[in-house]
């Protein structure tokens, strides 16, 4: 069975246990002078059988489809004959992929090795089996399960509390997921990243001027090991997130000022909603407007004034990423203005000042620490923004420091070195993940920073 | 006196440039406002006037002659004789009859105005309907990508029309004829991608996002809610929750990119899980969005007031009642609120499925959640990286589809806390 059908199968296994268990609970009851002769409440009778019932088949069905295809591949590959096993993980994966092509149809057999139309057909053989001992294994655990805590409901046994525990500890797990998912998010960079440091060096990687992560198509091209020098993407990203911030930190903090500050009632009704609007557009859909509007907009005008400017313009991409990021920094710094107390807004305006002073010195001296850490966190974004640069600053890996030529960012040579048919092993592929090391150490870095002056910042007005 | 006096001109002196420093700097803070809306407004206006044409297709109604001769074709029960048969003369030839200025010659160049795909459909059709030959139907195809481009966008210059001189004369009398009309663009919903544009569509897209989005609210609510049921309600203070609450905040800003690192190295690699599937997706959005619900569910919990469990506590509810029974319903619109707005930043999320491959060339409707599919943004990246127009065309109108789901989104999340929340 698929397990699609088997998750609401298994939901209504659950249900008949809740159902049955209540009524023994009940019918136990009855004997004593009803249900308040029972040490819990029929539902939590209930509520433990159908946990017994659901929690360990669920918990098996998860296991089994996490771990199914990697069990099921390293079968086949064992199986193969001698002649076709591969001996590195890169054609294992191209191995594997022929074998389930012919498998799933989308490559006739006969074209194939003997081997892999064996293997094709092992493979199918092999799911089958596997999908049934799933099914079967499944199945039976929830039915047994439920039986067992059917049998064991007993007027003295306190349900609630145990149901009670059980939650909590799933209530936990839940909150724990976040440390395993930063755990795996470092696992997941760090091994292939210190792979990549066996092929190249630290020193070229952090010191090197030039990027071009060419693999070769013969061993003796010119350039086959490809550079991978990092400083262009850094400086590629560092000019495009300065654009963003130059556009983003003046309009979206005097926008900020003027809301909290100025604006009656209802202009802020409006006008708030509205500049949160801006937030809500997805990144693709300004990497578009960045690519088809903007960057032809600014070369057109580079052209007219006598300059050039390539069709990929890191302006281009900054200026909309300015625009994305003008929303996150007026909303923070809304609420840090808002936060400095009103006693020191009226002291300020009863000594004389207008309303623009006691902003510039009083009130945002008090606000700095605070906005600061919004400005950290709005870096941290346009660092990691992706969408918009790779669909408007191009590829070239050029050090420039000229806003109207194409330059390459730390993400899109994430998503240009990972999208696509891909071998597990070539420092291409490796240097991505580096890169992606790289980018997580400095966002977190900067974060952890942001986020601990926005906090002491609050906790001194509180 | 004096000294005061002065003192007083002095100010008064000064007054009028502090005033108009003050003019200054609100007039900079209108501005700044004001470019922001210029954005958004140019940003729309950009979309709509590049995309409200992608939901017109045009069509070529024809009086098909389907004459066995001209088909090479007597029995089409007989799939021998369909695969040699000739679908593509029938239609030349309505064509020709149709216009009355074309010559025998044109059949060629006229068969060109149709869509590629005509011929299958009138194929896919006479299979069905066996006993239509050697009858004149009346039948509506598409029209050919390049003169859906001429018809629509005839005055634009940023368009190029491939169609030749003659070709276009052709086209402009079967518009007058009424034979080629533009009409609300149905296959645009109803199909999926396509090397041509005039047949590519986002159903796929669509229900492809539909499915990745089930997967993310089935697990990041339930589990988003846990979470902050147990950090606001049962946690310790300890280390631990420290750390967690740590991770959290930290998770919540780490750039979404990573997480498609995350959903590679772990999910494809590691559990070796098929590329490019929606399950795969939702696990990813899953791990994206879970910081943003955990943050919004937390401070609604955080609001109800401490009176609520003081007295479910003091009429004997155990904690875990207190929190279930009360707490939890109380809670709940502001949690909803949190999540609808995870799942519309989740709905938009493109960078994260590119890694795990969601940009492959998908034509079929998805049927499953394991089945390869993509999404609707990657769709609109993918699209939006085509060199022809028609394909960018169809980027904007697949943003508006986009846009027009976020915004309900976000209005339904905006609706449910004015009428469900409660002040205290």
């Amino acid at each position: 069975m698929q397990p699609a059908n088997l998750f609401p199968l298994i939901v209504v296994l659950v249900a008949i246990a809740f159902a049955l268990g209540y009524a023994r609970s009940r019918a136990l009851a009855m004997p004593l002078g009803g249900i308040r002769n029972l040490k819990s409440l029929p539902f939590y009778y209930a509520a433990r059988a159908a946990m017994w019932c659901g929690l360990p088949a669920l918990l098996i069905l998860a296991c089994w489809l996490g771990f199914e295809a990697k069990v099921i591949q390293t079968l086949i590959v064992g199986s193969l004959p001698a002649e076709l096993r591969p001996d590195t993980a890169g054609q294992a994966s191209l191995v594997l992929s022929q074998i389930s092509n012919v498998a799933s149809g989308a490559l006739s057999g006969d074209f194939a090795p003997e081997g892999i139309a064996a293997a094709a057909e092992r493979l199918e053989a092999l799911r089958a089996q596997s999908t049934f001992m799933m099914t079967a294994l499944v199945l039976s655990i929830a039915v047994l399960g439920g039986f067992i805590a059917w049998l064991r409901i007993a007027p003295h046994i306190n349900a609630r509390e145990k149901v009670e525990s059980t939650l909590r500890k799933i209530f936990f797990l839940c909150a724990a997921l976040a440390i395993l998912t930063t755990v795996g998010i470092i696992f997941s960079v760090i091994f292939e990243t210190i792979r990549f440091f066996g092929k190249v060096s630290f020193i070229e990687f952090f010191f090197g001027t030039s990027w071009s992560p060419q693999t070769a198509i013969r061993a003796d091209q010119v350039g086959a090991d490809g550079a991978f020098g990092m400083i262009p993407l850094f400086v590629g990203t560092l000019l495009i997130s300065s654009i963003a911030m130059l556009v983003a930190v003046p309009v979206g903090l005097m926008s900020a000022i003027y809301l909290s500050e100025y604006a009656s009632k209802p202009v802020r009704a409006i006008f708030k909603p509205a500049l949160e609007m801006l937030a809500g557009v997805p990144t693709v859909v300004y990497g578009f407007f960045a690519a088809l509007t903007v960057a032809p907009f600014i070369s057109d005008i580079a052209e007219a004034i006598g300059l050039s400017a390539s069709s990929q313009s890191a302006l281009a991409a900054g200026l909309v990423m300015g625009i994305m990021i003008i929303p996150f920094v007026s909303s923070l710094s809304d609420d840090v203005i808002n936060a400095v107390p009103q006693t020191m807004r009226d002291g300020s305006l009863a000594l004389g000042a207008t309303q623009s002073e006691t902003m510039k010195k009083v009130i945002f001296p008090a606000a700095l620490p605070g906005i600061m850490g919004g400005v950290l966190l709005a870096v941290s974004r346009a660092i990691g923004e992706t969408m918009i640069v790779v669909m408007a600053a191009g590829l070239a890996a050029n050090m420039t420091a000229n806003p109207l030529e194409a330059v390459t960012t730390v993400t899109v040579q994430i998503v240009t070195l990972l999208v696509g048919d891909q071998e597990f092993d070539s420092a291409k592929t490796l240097a991505a993940f580096a890169l992606g090391m790289m980018l997580f150490i400095v966002t977190l870095l900067l974060n952890i920073v942001a986020l601990h002056v926005v906090r002491k910042y609050r906790e001194q007005y509180d | 006196m004096t000294d005061q006096l002065s003192q007083a001109e002095l100010v008064r002196q000064s007054l009028k440039r502090r005033y108009r420093k003050e003019w200054r700097f609100r007039t900079y803070g209108i501005l700044a406002i004001g470019v922001a809306i210029l954005a958004l407004v140019i940003l729309f206006t950009d979309i709509i006037s590049k995309g409200y044409t992608g939901f017109l297709k045009t069509t070529v109604t024809l009086e098909v002659p389907l004459d066995p001769e001209l088909m090479y074709l007597d029995d089409p029960t007989d799939p021998e004789q369909i695969r040699m048969a000739d679908f593509v003369a029938p239609l030349q030839q309505a064509l020709l009859n149709e216009l009355p200025t074309a010559e025998k010659g044109d059949r060629r160049e006229l068969g060109r105005l149709m869509n590629s795909y005509a011929a299958n459909q009138l194929r896919d059709q006479l299979q069905a309907n066996p006993d239509w030959l050697g009858t004149t139907r009346t039948m509506t195809f598409l029209a050919n990508t390049d003169v859906e481009v001429y018809v629509k966008h005839k005055d634009d210059e940023a368009y190029s029309i491939k169609l030749s001189d003659q070709q276009q004369r052709w086209v402009d009398e079967l518009v007058d004829r009424g034979v080629v009309e533009s009409s609300f663009n149905d296959v645009f919903f109803s199909s999926g991608d396509s090397r041509d544009p005039s047949n590519a569509g986002i159903a796929g897209a669509i229900v492809g996002s539909l499915l990745t989005m089930l997967v993310t609210l089935c697990l990041s609510f339930p589990i988003g809610v846990a979470a902050a049921i147990y950090l606001e309600e049962f946690a310790p203070q300890n280390r631990w929750t420290d750390f967690i609450e740590v991770n959290i905040n930290n998770l919540a800003a780490v750039p979404s990119i990573i997480f498609g690192l995350l959903g590679l190295a772990v999910f494809i690699n590691l559990f070796g899980m098929p590329r490019s599937v929606p399950m795969v997706g939702g696990l990813v959005l899953t791990l994206m969005t879970l910081p943003t619900i955990i943050i919004s569910s937390r401070a609604s919990i955080k609001s109800v007031p401490p009176s609520i469990r003081e007295a479910a506590e003091g009429i004997g509810a155990s904690k875990m009642q207190v929190v279930l029974h009360h707490v939890l319903p109380l809670a709940l619109p502001g949690m909803l609120t949190g999540s609808i707005i995870g799942m519309a930043q989740a709905l938009g999320e493109t960078a994260p499925l590119l890694l795990i491959g969601m940009v492959a060339f998908i034509v079929d409707v998805p049927g499953g959640f394991f089945e390869s599919a993509t999404v609707m943004p990657v769709q609109i990246f993918l699209w939006a990286g085509s060199p022809e127009l028609a394909f960018i065309e169809r980027a904007s109108a697949a943003i508006m589809v986009l846009l027009a789901f976020l915004i309900s989104m976000n209005a339904l999340a905006i609706w449910l806390r004015k009428r469900l929340e409660r002040r205290w």
